[in-house]
C-alpha cells in the first residue's frame, strides 16, 4: 500500500458563509444553446451525457438559441408571466401578511417562479403534478382562485382544505396539482404509482412530481427512481436544486460531488439538467419528458438549476448562513426578468406594457386577498368544527359523529 | 337534482332500524345539520341529520315504520328552485343507495347483503364446537360448505375480486413468480398475467408508496407485505399518506389500498419477526383494521376490504395459513367489516380475541365446559372499527371479561376494549376485566422462551377462573 494517509473526516462546507463575498464558480454552467437536443426516443444508454450539460435557451440577451428553443406563442409566455408576477407579488404580500400574524407559517417561492408556471402549462389538463411547497406558480398558471388560496392561507371559515392543512401545503385536485405532503419525498412514490396506473390502463396521461436537492438524500427518492426505471412509468421526477435546504448547502446532498440529474444514471433513465431561471428551457425540457413518456419510454429525471432567493420559510432568517448578495450574484438571473427581456426582444412586449402587466397583477392580487381577508385572517373567522370530524373515511362514521355530539356541534 | 336521505346507521352492527318520528314535516325549509327525524334501535334512539339544505319534498318511509333497512331512501329533499314535479322519478330507486358509490364499488352493489337471511338454528353447523350459525347471518340457509385453507380462502378472495373488477391487482415482494413468500397468491400469475400479478423491487416503504399513488388514480391496489414485520419500513406510507391525505386534503383524495400480509408471532423467527400490530394500526383514525381467524371471515373480509374505499390493514398469521375451516360456498361471499362474530354462545363469561389469539380462547372455552364454565367466545374479526357493541352485550349477560391477543400488554387491544366496558357497562361488571397479552419483552428465538413469550390456554383459564371466583 502506497497511497494511505491518516484518516480525517470530511464534512463539506459551502463556498461562503455570512461575511465572504458569494462565488458560485463551483455550479457547472453551459451556455445557453450549447447542450445538443437528441430525439425524444433516443436509447437512455446514448443519453449518459446529459446530466453532466445544462439546458439553456434564453440567452444574455434575451434571445431564444439552439436546439432546445421551443415554437410557444405570445399568448402562451404571456400566460406564464403573468402567473409568475402574481406568485412573486402574492408571495410578498403573505410573507408581510405573516408579518402581522395574519397567518401563522409562510413559504415564498420567490426565483423559482418560472418551473411550475411552465411545467403547469405544458402539461395537460389530465395529467397530474405531485409538488412541493414551492410550485405555487403551477396554480397560478392555471388560474386557481387566489381567493381560496387565502382562505386556506388565512385557515378561516371558507378554508378549502377546512383548518386541516398547514398554511401553503394546498390540494387542488381539478387542477392537476395533488395534495402537498409535509413529509419530504412521499409523493415521488405517489408520482410514480399514479404514472404506472395509467400505463396499466392504457391511458395517455403522465404524472409529474417534485423534490428538493435536500430531499434526494430520502429512501423515497431512490425508490421511486427505482421503480420509474424497473416499469418505465410515464412519469417526470423533478429536482429542483434551488442551492439551499435551510441552512444546509446542496453540498450536503452530495451536490458538489456530482449533479443531482446525474443520479438517474444509475437507474437506466435519462436524466436532463435544465436551465431552472429560464421559463424556454423548463418548457422545452419537460415537453422532451413528456413526449419520451407519451412514447411509452418511460420516466425522466430532470434537475432545475435554480436558487432560493428568499427564506426557507417565515420561520427562517437566512442572512445568519449565507453570504449577503448570493441571490444578486447568481449566474442564472432571475426568471420574471429574462422571460420578461425575451418577450420584448420579441418584439412582444415594452417597458411600459410590463409595467401596466405588473400593475394590473397587483390588482388582482390585492383584490383576492382582501377577499380572503374580509372572510377572516388567522383566528378571526375559524373553519367548522364540524368539518373536523368529517372525510377521516369515505362515508360518515357514527364514531366521528358521536365525538361531534359530544362537543356540542 | 332531488337528494335521497337515506336511513343512516348509527353504530356498525345497525342494520335496520325503527322511524320513530318526523320533526319535520313535507313543505319545511332545511338546514344542513338540522335535526329531520328521530330513529330507534333496539340499544338507543339517535337523531337523522340532514346534510344539504332543501325542502323536505316527500316523506318516503312514515313515522312509526319499523325495520327500516340502512341506506334504504326515507325521505327526498327538493334543492333550490325545485318544486314537486322534480319528485317524479325521483324516490327509492331499487339501487338508490348503492349507485351512489357505484365508482368505488366497480358497478357492484352490496344490495346481496339484504337477501341474506338468518339460517335457523343449528342447520348449518351441527357441530358444537364450529361457529354457531347465529354468528353467520351472512349465510343463507342450507349453503353447501367446503373445507377450505385461510391460505387458499384469502386467493379465492383475490382471485374472485380481479375478476370483477380490472381496477384489483396485487403487488409485493414474490407475489407473481414465485406463488408469494407464503404461496397467498398461488395461480394468481397464471390467470392474470404480469400485469395484475407484479413482482416488486425490495423495499416495502418504495411499493407502499407505489400503492398509494396507484389507488389516488383510481385503481384498488392490493399490497403484499411478506410480512408486516418488514412493514415497518413502510409505516410513514400506511399512516401519513394512506390513512390521512382524504382528510387533509379536504376530502379531495381518498387511497382505497389493502395492505396484507401475515402479522405476528410464526415460529422460531425471533424479535424482529414476530411482532403483532394490531394495536399499532388500530391506533390511527383513517384506517380500517381487520385480523380475521377462519377461512370464511378471511375471505369474506378480505373482499369487503377489496371494496372498501378506504385504506385498510388486513393482517394475517403464518400458523393459520394452513388451518382448514368450512367457507360457504357462494358466488359472492362478502362480510361486513366492523362487526365481530360470536363464535360459542356461552353465559358465564366472555372471552374475547381476533386472528390466532382465537385459537387459545376456543381452547380455554372447550376446557373450561368440561370444568361446568360456560364460556361466550366472541372473535372481534375487525380491529377498527370496533364493535364494542356486541361485546358490551356479552358482557351484559356474562358480568366478565378476558381479553386474549398475542401482542405486546401496554396499550394493547384489550386495554382499549377493558376501558370501554368500564365506561359503558360498569354497573354490569362482577370481576375487574383482565387482558391477556405477550410478555413485555422482544421474541426470544429459544422455543421454550418463545412459548413462555407467547400467550397460552393455561394463562386463559386461570383468569377465567379468578374472574369467576372458582377454585
Amino acid at each position: 500500500m502506497k497511497n494511505t494517509a491518516e484518516l480525517s473526516l470530511y464534512v463539506p462546507e459551502p463556498s461562503g458563509r455570512p461575511g465572504d463575498e458569494p462565488d458560485f464558480s463551483n455550479v457547472p454552467l453551459q451556455d445557453a444553446g450549447e447542450q445538443r437536443c437528441p430525439d425524444t426516443l433516443t436509447p437512455e444508454i446514448e443519453l449518459r451525457d446529459m446530466p453532466y450539460g445544462l439546458v439553456r435557451v434564453l440567452d444574455d440577451d434575451g434571445k431564444a438559441v439552439g436546439p432546445w428553443a421551443p415554437d410557444l406563442s405570445t399568448d402562451h409566455l404571456m400566460r406564464g408571466l403573468d402567473a409568475m408576477v402574481r406568485t412573486r407579488i402574492f408571495d410578498d404580500r403573505m410573507f408581510r401578511a405573516n408579518r402581522q400574524g395574519k397567518t401563522s407559517f409562510y413559504m415564498k417561492s420567490t426565483g423559482e417562479e418560472a418551473i411550475g408556471a411552465a411545467q403547469s402549462l405544458c402539461l395537460g389538463e389530465r395529467d397530474m403534478c405531485f409538488p412541493t411547497y414551492r410550485i405555487l406558480s403551477w396554480l397560478m398558471a392555471r388560474d386557481y382562485p387566489m381567493t381560496a388560496l387565502g382562505n386556506q392561507i388565512f385557515s378561516n371559515a371558507e378554508d378549502p382544505l377546512k383548518g386541516r392543512q398547514l398554511p401553503v401545503l394546498y390540494s387542488a385536485r381539478d387542477y392537476g396539482f395533488y395534495s402537498i405532503s409535509g413529509n419530504l419525498g412521499s409523493r415521488l412514490g405517489h408520482a410514480v404509482g399514479w404514472a404506472m396506473a395509467s400505463a396499466y390502463r392504457h391511458d395517455d396521461s403522465i404524472a409529474l412530481g417534485y423534490v428538493g436537492e435536500g430531499t434526494t438524500a430520502e429512501g423515497n427518492v431512490h425508490e421511486a427512481l427505482t421503480f420509474a426505471g424497473v416499469y418505465r412509468a410515464p412519469v417526470i421526477l423533478c429536482i429542483t436544486n434551488n442551492q439551499w435546504a435551510i441552512s444546509s448547502f446542496s453540498g450536503i446532498a452530495g451536490g458538489n460531488r456530482t449533479t443531482f440529474a446525474a443520479k438517474a444514471l444509475a437507474y437506466g433513465i435519462p436524466g436532463l439538467r435544465v436551465d431552472g431561471n429560464d421559463f424556454l428551457a423548463i418548457h422545452a425540457a419537460t415537453d422532451w419528458a413528456r413526449e419520451r413518456a407519451l412514447g411509452n419510454k418511460g420516466a425522466t429525471l430532470i434537475e432545475l438549476v435554480t436558487y432560493r432567493a428568499a427564506a426557507h420559510s417565515s420561520s427562517d432568517d437566512p442572512t445568519r448562513y449565507r453570504p449577503k448578495g448570493e441571490s444578486e450574484a447568481w449566474p442564472l438571473g432571475d426568471p420574471v426578468e429574462r422571460l420578461k427581456q425575451h418577450l420584448i426582444q420579441r418584439g412582444d412586449l415594452t417597458e411600459d406594457g410590463y409595467t401596466d402587466l405588473h400593475e394590473d397583477c397587483e390588482k388582482r392580487v390585492r383584490a383576492a386577498i382582501r377577499e380572503a381577508e374580509a372572510v377572516g385572517t388567522l383566528g378571526q373567522s375559524k373553519p367548522s368544527v364540524k368539518a373536523m370530524f368529517e372525510e377521516v373515511f369515505k362515508e360518515p362514521d357514527w364514531r366521528q359523529i358521536e365525538q361531534r355530539r359530544e362537543l356540542g356541534y | 337534482m332531488t337528494i335521497e336521505i337515506t336511513m343512516p346507521a348509527l353504530s356498525p352492527t345497525m342494520e335496520e332500524g325503527n322511524l320513530a318520528k318526523w320533526l319535520k314535516a313535507v313543505g319545511d325549509k332545511i338546514e344542513p345539520g338540522e335535526v329531520i327525524a328521530e330513529i330507534e334501535t333496539d340499544k338507543a334512539t339517535m337523531e337523522v341529520e340532514a346534510a344539504d339544505e332543501g325542502t323536505l319534498g316527500k316523506i318516503v318511509v312514515d313515522e312509526g315504520t319499523e325495520n327500516v333497512k340502512v341506506n334504504s331512501v326515507i325521505a327526498i329533499l327538493l334543492e333550490e328552485g325545485e318544486d314537486d314535479s322534480a319528485l317524479e322519478g325521483a324516490g327509492p330507486s331499487a339501487n338508490g343507495a348503492a349507485s351512489a358509490d357505484a365508482d368505488d364499488t366497480g358497478g357492484k352493489t352490496e344490495a346481496a347483503s339484504d337477501e341474506r337471511e338468518t339460517p335457523a338454528e343449528g342447520k348449518v353447523h351441527p357441530e358444537p364446537k364450529k361457529p354457531e350459525p347465529s354468528s353467520l347471518p351472512e349465510v343463507p340457509e342450507g349453503t353447501e360448505m367446503v373445507q377450505t385453507t385461510v391460505r387458499e380462502a384469502l386467493r379465492d378472495a383475490m382471485a374472485e375480486e380481479m375478476r370483477n373488477d380490472d381496477r384489483v391487482f396485487v403487488m409485493g415482494e414474490e407475489v407473481a413468480e414465485y406463488q408469494g413468500a407464503y404461496k397467498v397468491t398461488q395461480g394468481l400469475l397464471d390467470e392474470f398475467g404480469a400485469r395484475r400479478v407484479v413482482d416488486t423491487p425490495i423495499t416495502e416503504h418504495g411499493f407502499a408508496g407505489v400503492g398509494v399513488g396507484a389507488a389516488m388514480a383510481g385503481l384498488r391496489p392490493i399490497v403484499e407485505f411478506m410480512t408486516f414485520n418488514f412493514a415497518m419500513q413502510a409505516i410513514d406510507h400506511i399512516i401519513n399518506s394512506a390513512a390521512k391525505t382524504r382528510y387533509m386534503a379536504g376530502g379531495e383524495m381518498g387511497s382505497p389500498v389493502v395492505f396484507r400480509g401475515p402479522n405476528g408471532a410464526a415460529a422460531r423467527v425471533a424479535a424482529q419477526h414476530s411482532q403483532d400490530y394490531a394495536a399499532w394500526y388500530s391506533h390511527v383514525p383513517g384506517l380500517k383494521v381487520i385480523q380475521p381467524y377462519s377461512a370464511a371471515d378471511a375471505k369474506g373480509l378480505l373482499k369487503a376490504a377489496i371494496r372498501d374505499p378506504n385504506p385498510i390493514v388486513f393482517l394475517e398469521n403464518e400458523i393459520l395459513y394452513g388451518q382448514s375451516f368450512d367457507v360457504p360456498k357462494m358466488d359472492d361471499f362478502v362480510l361486513p367489516i366492523g362487526k365481530a362474530r360470536i363464535h360459542r354462545s356461552g353465559k358465564d363469561v366472555t372471552l374475547v380475541s381476533f386472528g390466532i389469539g382465537m385459537t387459545y380462547a376456543i381452547k380455554a372455552a372447550d376446557e373450561l365446559a368440561e370444568m361446568g364454565i360456560d364460556a361466550e367466545v366472541i372473535d372481534l374479526r375487525t380491529i377498527r372499527p370496533m364493535d364494542l357493541d356486541t361485546v358490551i352485550e356479552s358482557v351484559k349477560k356474562t358480568n366478565r371479561l378476558i381479553t386474549i391477543e398475542e401482542g405486546f400488554p401496554q396499550s394493547s387491544v384489550g386495554d382499549y376494549i377493558a376501558n370501554q366496558v368500564q365506561r359503558r357497562a360498569f354497573d354490569y361488571l362482577d370481576a375487574p376485566v383482565i387482558s391477556i397479552a405477550g410478555k413485555d419483552v422482544p421474541m426470544p428465538y429459544a422455543a421454550n422462551l418463545e412459548k413462555l413469550a407467547l400467550p397460552n390456554v393455561g394463562e386463559v383459564i386461570e383468569a377465567v377462573k379468578a374472574v369467576t371466583y372458582k377454585d
